[in-house]
């Protein structure tokens, strides 16, 4: 998502971590930086300006001068700054006591209203509500089919409102149709509009008059450049938004958009697209968000996610087994399966921060087929095979390759593989799979 | 109480004094650099001005300071202290980016028998609803047109066309929603061939250019169409939306890259966005800027003008 700012800002502070003490001029020179990259990550020139402002009068500061550390002082500002900015903690939907409960979902053309209204329909009825749609986009040709489709696909209720063309009585129409169905959440598409459209957005503030909704949610690309803080701005005038909901983030956008938006309607962003399918919708969280901006990676989605897949006594077992030296190729293909829990592994590459070690590592493409292989390898042994590798000779290998439809090539590089680990476990370990099960965020 | 008041006003009067040598001695050095680097009323506040419509417009920093300091060497050289005149000149800039792009793109309308043109971009950009416009300019223009649903993925994208092909009156080759992209073009094709079609039009998924299973998808569908029609695609035009920031410049190089990009049509400029991305892309890419997309109705699609286009970037300052 933010690996290109994240490299930028890496670069400035790796030259401030060369000092031994900060001065004006080293300030002066990672604003710079952080102001270009910024503005290549299509943060509003504006909002860059302030930012940096903000970011020199902090850092500027004695216990910056008279630090030890001064790049961590730097970071620690640039970090808070941009946490600041982004709204601090992520922000929940809200959902008052009258229900139905009325989601507006607005913004310009072609930012991914009627995907994002999809997605959340489905993340709501996931999470203990029951949606029903509506589309009011009586303008962009099939865009109601659209809704429609998306709504059959998921087993959400859409309304039908067919042969109406008035934005407000399909929405009178369906909020009643949606309370006598015992849903709880009426979420309306609306059409996409250009901010300067007088007309278009009348419409939408008499939606707004007429439906009093509980949350009026501005779908923005995340690809926006700098324009971005004007269409804000005005939805968030005419109409008072109280949420943001960024898409296409799984493209490599740097998504400065999010930034600038934030920073004109103070809303905060609740929602990350990162997919064409429905379930690829995220909630937000700001400190995450940040710590990849700074190159910190996404250590706590990671961390989170190995404590679900991961339990404590198999990992004190695994360690006491690399310790004794009986590591075996089952034990290795549990290794397998766990990491597999975790998720698609390019997912969990970008994960990771984007230093030392794992540098580059997200460029990695790995072939999930090729796990796949490994595991059936391992499956077509025998017990005593998996227990004790060295007994595995040329006819036994033959075997296992007809049985896990693989070659005797592919099984050879296995269990070359396989000692190779060994070997390179047995040197790291020194308590470290324990201690990563232990670890409690 | 006298003293004090006697010495504050003593004070105030070193101060003054302080101050006043001060600013002459800046204001003598000032002019001295000034002269030294031929900076004689543009100051930097105004280079900070242009500097601010060029970022704005997201022309993105690299070509933003290639092209001040192109004008700052000018301006030293030539002494230029006007600042309408150093408007002009960074007008001047821009526009022999922009047709040196243009100039070196070439033009399919004089090829002989069904031309193929296929529009590619990212999602939402407004894919389908330039083909509707272009296949209504074509149209206009006297040949026949065809359009091909090949955006077979998302909800309603064929449904969407089928209208656009109404409004324009074109008729609309498609298939079902899942369909393979490739089968619907390879129908198309043959279809355009036994009627005798001068333009067929081939509509697309959007597709973020990371994904790089979607984007062998176009390079396949390439290979069916110069297998179908010798050199089809004979234009591939990519479509940028004008609110799009710096990631359009990676968008311009992938699609490049896979599917041969050959003009560009700039959508929504009838917002507040300047798209002023396609600067970039013309100047690393030397992809002509082909058509602008206006507004929502059938007729919204206009041929660029680089020469309007400069002066919409500094309209409204």
């Amino acid at each position: 998502m933010f690996d290109q700012l994240t490299q930028k800002l890496q670069r400035v502070f790796k030259n401030l971590r060369g000092e031994g003490r900060l001065t004006a001029e080293h300030v002066e020179e990672a604003l710079k930086e952080i102001r270009m990259a910024l503005l290549e990550a299509d943060v509003n020139f504006k909002v860059v300006k302030q930012f940096v402002e903000s970011v020199k009068t902090k850092a500027l500061g004695q216990d910056v001068l008279e630090s030890l550390t001064p790049g961590q002082q730097v970071i620690k500002v640039v970090r808070d700054e941009l946490l600041e900015m982004l709204g601090g903690q992520s922000a929940a939907l809200c959902f008052p006591p009258k229900r139905p409960n009325v989601f507006l979902i607005v913004g310009l053309q072609g930012s991914g209203k009627t995907t994002s209204t999809g997605k959340l329909a489905r993340w709501l009825n996931r999470n203990g509500h029951r949606a029903y749609l509506l589309s009011i986009d009586i303008y962009r040709p099939a865009a109601r089919e659209q809704l429609a489709i998306l709504g059959k696909d998921l087993g959400v209720p859409v309304y039908p409102g067919v042969g109406s063309e008035d934005p407000l009585k399909l929405c009178q129409a369906a909020l009643r149709e949606a309370e006598n169905s015992g849903c709880d959440v009426l979420l309306i598409d609306t059409a996409g509009r250009l901010h300067i459209d007088e007309q278009l957005m009348q419409e939408l503030r008499q939606v707004k008059q007429a439906m009093t909704p509980a949350e009026i949610l501005f779908v923005a690309d995340a690809m926006t450049g700098q324009d971005a803080v004007k269409s804000a701005q005005e939805f968030h005038t005419q109409l008072g938004l109280t949420g943001i909901i960024l898409t296409k983030m799984d493209g490599d956008a740097r998504g400065g958009a999010a930034l600038s938006i934030k920073s004109v309607t103070g809303q905060p962003v609740k929602f990350f697209g990162v997919g064409e399918k429905a379930d690829a919708l995220e909630p937000f969280y700001p400190d995450r968000l940040v710590s990849r901006i700074l190159g910190m990676g996404d250590v706590l989605s990671l961390i989170e996610k190995a404590q679900e897949a991961i339990n404590q006594e198999q990992a004190v077992e695994l360690e006491q087994k690399l310790r004794e030296d009986t590591f075996t190729l089952e034990d290795f293909r549990d290794q397998l399966r766990q990491m597999r829990k975790l998720g698609p592994l390019e997912q969990i590459l970008g994960m990771l921060p984007q230093v030392g070690p794992f540098k580059d590592l997200n460029k990695v493409k790995v072939d999930e087929k090729e796990l796949l292989h490994i595991e059936a390898i391992i499956n077509s042994m025998t017990p005593k095979e998996r227990a004790h590798h060295q007994i595995i000779n040329g006819s036994r290998r033959k075997r296992i390759a007809r049985g896990s439809g693989t070659s005797v090539q592919k099984v050879n590089q296995l269990l070359k593989q396989y000692v190779q680990a060994r070997k390179m476990m047995k040197q790291m370990s020194g308590g470290m799979m324990a201690r990563l099960g232990r670890m409690k965020f | 109480m006298k003293l004090f008041g006697k010495s504050e006003k003593q004070e105030g009067f070193f101060s003054k004094l302080k101050a006043a040598v001060a600013s002459t001695k800046n204001n003598l050095v000032a002019k001295i650099e000034d002269v030294v680097k031929g900076e004689k009323v543009i100051d930097a506040e105004l280079l900070d001005d242009l500097e601010a419509i060029l970022i704005g417009a997201d022309i993105g920093t690299q070509t933003t300071s290639e092209i001040l300091g192109k004008i700052r060497s000018q301006v030293s050289r030539k002494q230029v202290n006007d600042p309408e005149q150093l408007r002009t000149l960074i007008k001047g800039e821009l526009r022999q980016i922009i047709e040196a792009a243009n100039e070196a793109g070439t033009t399919s309308s004089s090829i002989a028998g069904t031309r193929v043109l296929m529009v590619v971009g990212v999602n939402g950009v407004g894919k389908t609803t330039t083909i509707g416009k272009l296949a209504n300019l074509h149209t206009q223009q006297g040949e026949k047109v065809l359009v091909c649903a090949a955006d077979t993925f998302r909800a309603a994208a064929i449904e969407q066309l089928e209208v656009w092909g109404q409004r324009a009156g074109v008729a609309v080759i498609r298939q079902k929603t899942g369909a393979d992209p490739s089968a619907v073009l390879f129908d198309a094709m043959s279809a355009a061939k036994s009627r005798g079609i001068d333009v067929l039009i081939v509509d697309t998924a959007g597709r973020l250019h990371t994904k790089s299973n979607l984007m062998a998808e176009l390079e396949k569908m390439k290979r069916i169409a110069a297998r179908e029609i010798p050199g089809a695609p004979h234009d591939v035009l990519l479509i940028i939306d004008a609110t799009t920031g710096q990631n359009g410049l990676n968008q311009a190089r992938e699609f490049t890259r896979t599917a041969g990009v050959t003009g560009i049509v700039l959508t929504k400029l009838d917002g507040t966005a300047k798209g002023g991305i396609v600067v970039p892309i013309a100047r690393e890419l030397k992809i002509p800027i082909r058509y602008v997309g206006v507004g929502e109705k059938l007729d919204d699609l206009v041929e660029f003008s680089a020469e309007q286009y400069i002066e919409s970037l500094f309209e409204s300052e």
